[in-house]
């Protein structure tokens, strides 16, 4: 389902260096165009629809809408993400079946930008020859130390 | 092109790519190189935060070993991936995996991945090795530890910049050369090791979809063969280059399936009904002693499935009312009936939320409420994607500690994830033969290869030699595109077409029929021979002919410019790899009609390969299969 942007809800990330869009699409397609300082997609047939673009949208201009050559008309899915959960609405072509809502989590017990990547288990050895990598053998919750085939208790 | 400002960086550790495996490297090298003093830098053609195959999210953490409870072994995990692959795998690597996988995903819930658990708080397994999470910003928060990680320990991120080409000092790797995606800047990165980890390729094959569908291949459609490219360029022993992987997913928009068989219990039937895995059970004599094992290899159930669709018997169905409806009625009384169903109903869609969105809008588009109505699944087109159920990837060392007597003269070379290019490393989808290592896996083998790369730093610490002719003539080459669109754009009036270039795209259609023709695609039904190949061989040297030709109005499409040389040497390898292997082996990824049965007296070998960029010769190359556990 190609990305597209709605005209009147885009900002053009009020001129800033870098649109959120445009720094989150992993396939390099959404482009301001600098004279209306609108966004769009620039190749909607290399769309993925991942929803990145329309996730991080801050004025939720970004939309995704079927591709039309096997998607027929009429139904959507929407996201809402906040920092620690996603809703989500998906709304069916045949309007006589209710949309649907789920909202599911999306981290937990860690705010966001403070993944912390050392320290949460010793590292057995520092020898930078063994196999032991950071954290091992204590993150691995074995006692065992860098597993050997022989060493693993078999069923 | 004077107007591009040449960038250099010099740095002790060059990763390559930003997606599972590059952000298990940047973790494990960021804590090793810390400790001695080195530099690592990391590059992404996208944003880290959203880059590579989990750019949408996951579902499922397909491996975890969970060898701690005691219920699995390494051996076990080998069992399962030489079968699926019917026999061809390295289990030294597979196992160097598995011993460390856990402590990635324990690391994972530590950085706020929210994996499912039950009311002892055990993993909720949606199969024997795979776990059930909310993995909406999975790649967020494993990339938000790799980027905190780099930055803590003064490491140095370069997003938005495209990878083209490695630099190479003789038979070492000392770097890797691209421009940046939204400046004209050309980045020159000189490094004394290299890790590989740009993912595998989709489009190398035509997609089922050709109008706007086209970018909804199952694989997303940024990974499109780097990995695969540098090391082929590089000169590196490929292996399994022959071993694609085709998805059996819902028809159209590929959602994923896992949870339908696995955690449902799901049945797929053909359009009268029939049960293809229990009627078509005598096929499976043929590919013994591998179709005896279960679970039944992937590639062997596509292929039963395929029996029928050749059959006139589609559509096939996957029986999700069926399914529903029998966990339902497991429930004590209609009130945790009712809870049940509705449960079971989020968790289905959560399948798709998750990681493929596009499912949800088809399901909804065509009103399909899965506890009421069946829905249509199917085989997508071909994909390289080593770390899933395909191979292909580089030919890489193994860990010495692993290896037995018969093994270590041929899978060991000094460091672990080592090609056979000096200072060049390889994980996730760039190393080969060590399948179903998915997110988790290809983060685990990132950080092993990281440890191993900084280990060859300090052993071999010298400035890398990097021949500034080389990195000119390849400034000249990479930027051509440019140059030959500004010559020839005033010829013609439409663009588009001018006898003088061709565009990218067209380049891309013209790789995509030739393989889809000649080296059973989609249209052939996966079906090819030694006289196909041969002549899609030719096609495909005209193709190589013409690269100098390609055109680009922009930096954007100058990526896809290079981003379709790199699909092409993927796609070389892979011709001549099944040409090479004089049997079928996987059915259900491609058939050989000249050679229509698995010869495991001939066959139970490696196939790799070697390409010599000076002459564009391919050396086939047969090695043995060596098991550790049997
Ligand atoms: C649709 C789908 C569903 C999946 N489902 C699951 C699942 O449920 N559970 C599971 O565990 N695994 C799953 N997998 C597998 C998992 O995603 C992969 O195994 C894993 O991402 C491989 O890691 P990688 O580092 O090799 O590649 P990726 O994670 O894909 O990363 C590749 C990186 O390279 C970068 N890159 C590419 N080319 C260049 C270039 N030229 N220059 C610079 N950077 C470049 C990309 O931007 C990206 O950062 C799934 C995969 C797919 C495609
Ligand atoms: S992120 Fe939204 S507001 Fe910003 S440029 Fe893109 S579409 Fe416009
Ligand atoms: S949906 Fe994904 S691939 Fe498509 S434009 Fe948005 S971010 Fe890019």
């Amino acid at each position: 389902m190609p990305s597209f942007v709605i005209l009147d809800k885009c900002d053009g990330c009020k001129a800033l260096d870098t649109t959120a869009c445009q720094h989150i699409c992993p396939n390099d397609l959404m482009v301001l165009d600098k004279e209306t300082m609108k966004a769009r997609n620039q190749d909607p047939q290399m769309c993925w629809e991942c929803f990145n673009c329309v996730k991080i949208c801050p004025t939720q201009a970004v939309e995704v809408r079927g591709y039309q050559d096997f998607v027929p008309m009429g139904a959507s899915v929407t996201p809402m993400r906040s920092t620690e959960d996603i809703m989500w609405t998906v709304q069916f072509r045949d309007k006589n079946i209710r949309p649907k809502r789920f909202k599911f989590p999306i981290r937990r017990g860690v705010e966001e930008g403070k993944a912390q990547p050392f320290g949460h288990y010793e590292t057995g050895d520092e020898d930078l020859k063994s196999p032991t990598l950071m954290c091992e053998p204590a993150s691995l919750n074995t006692e065992r130390g860098p597993v050997k085939m022989d060493k693993v208790p078999t069923l | 092109m004077d107007n591009f400002e040449t960038i250099t960086v010099e740095t002790d550790l060059l990763i390559c790519g930003g997606g599972m495996s590059a952000c298990g490297a940047a973790v494990e090298a960021s804590y090793w190189a810390n400790k001695h003093g080195l530099k690592v830098a990391l590059v992404d053609k996208g944003a880290m935060d959203r880059s590579g195959a989990v750019a949408m999210g996951l579902s499922a953490i397909n491996m975890y070993v969970d060898l701690n409870s005691g219920n699995n072994t390494l051996k076990d995990y080998c069992d399962y991936v030489r079968n699926d692959l019917m026999g061809i795998t390295r289990e030294d690597q597979v196992s160097n995996i598995a011993r460390h996988v856990d402590g990635s995903v324990h690391l994972f819930e530590k950085w706020g991945l929210p994996i499912w658990t039950d009311e002892e708080g055990n993993y909720v397994h949606e199969g024997r090795w795979q776990l059930m999470i909310n993995g909406e910003s999975y790649k967020v928060i494993v990339a938000e530890a790799a980027k905190n990680a780099m930055v803590e320990t003064g490491g140095e991120i370069y997003e938005h910049v495209y990878l083209s080409h490695p630099l190479m000092d003789g038979d070492k790797c000392v770097g890797a050369i691209g421009f940046s995606l939204r400046e004209n800047k050309v980045y020159v990165f000189k490094a004394k090791a290299v890790f590989v980890g740009m993912g595998g390729a989709v489009h190398v094959f035509k997609p089922r979809s050709t109008g706007e569908g086209f970018g909804r291949s199952w694989y997303p459609p940024f990974n499109s063969g780097a990995s695969a490219f540098f090391t082929i360029y590089a000169g590196a022993e490929m292996t399994c280059q022959e071993v694609r992987f085709i998805p059996v997913r819902f028809k159209d928009a590929y959602g994923p399936v896992g949870a339908w068989f696995l955690l449902f219990k799901a049945i797929a039937t053909n359009a009268q009904g029939g049960d293809y895995m229990q009627e078509n059970a005598a096929e499976l004599d043929k590919w013994e002693p591998y179709s005896r094992i279960k679970p039944c290899p992937a590639n062997l159930r596509n292929w039963l499935m395929m029996l029928d669709v050749m059959d006139g018997k589609s559509p096939i169905y996957m029986q999700t009312a069926e399914a529903i409806q029998r966990i339902a009625e497991q429930a004590p009384d209609e009130k945790s009936a009712k809870r049940k169903l509705k449960e079971l109903e989020a968790e289905a869609w959560e399948d798709f939320l998750d990681m493929t969105i596009a499912q949800a809008i088809l399901w909804a588009a065509t009103n399909v409420q899965p506890d009421k109505k069946a829905s249509e699944i199917m085989a997508c087109d071909p994909y390289f994607i080593g770390s899933h159920s395909g191979a292909s990837g580089a030919w890489v060392s193994g860990p010495e500690d692993l290896q037995n007597d018969q093994t270590k003269d041929e899978y060991f070379w000094g460091y672990a994830q080592m090609t056979t290019i000096k200072g060049m490393f390889a994980a996730g989808d760039a190393s080969g033969a060590s399948s179903h290592k998915f997110s988790s896996g290809s983060h685990a083998e990132g950080r092993i290869a990281a440890k191993s790369a900084i280990n060859y730093i300090m052993d071999n610490n010298e400035t890398p030699n990097v021949d500034q002719a080389q990195v000119d003539a390849l400034k000249v080459e990479i930027l051509k595109p440019l140059v030959t669109f500004d010559e020839h754009k005033g010829y013609t009036v439409d663009p588009d077409i001018n006898p003088n270039y061709i565009r990218p795209k067209q380049f891309m259609y013209r790789l995509q029929k030739i393989m889809d023709e000649y080296a059973g695609g989609v249209s052939s039904q996966f079906m090819t021979s030694d006289k196909l190949l041969e002549k899609g061989i030719e096609l495909l040297t005209y193709l190589r002919e013409d690269v100098p030709n390609l055109a680009a109005t922009n930096l954007h499409e100058l990526m896809r410019c290079w981003e379709n040389v790199h699909r092409m040497h993927q796609a070389e390898a892979h011709v001549q790899s099944i040409l090479f292997r004089d049997e079928t082996r996987w059915p259900g990824y491609y058939f050989r009609t000249d050679k229509p049965n698995i010869d495991n007296e001939n066959w139970l070998a490696f196939c790799n390969c070697k390409y010599n960029k000076d002459t564009n010769e391919w050396e086939m190359i047969k090695r043995p299969v060596k098991y550790l556990t049997q």
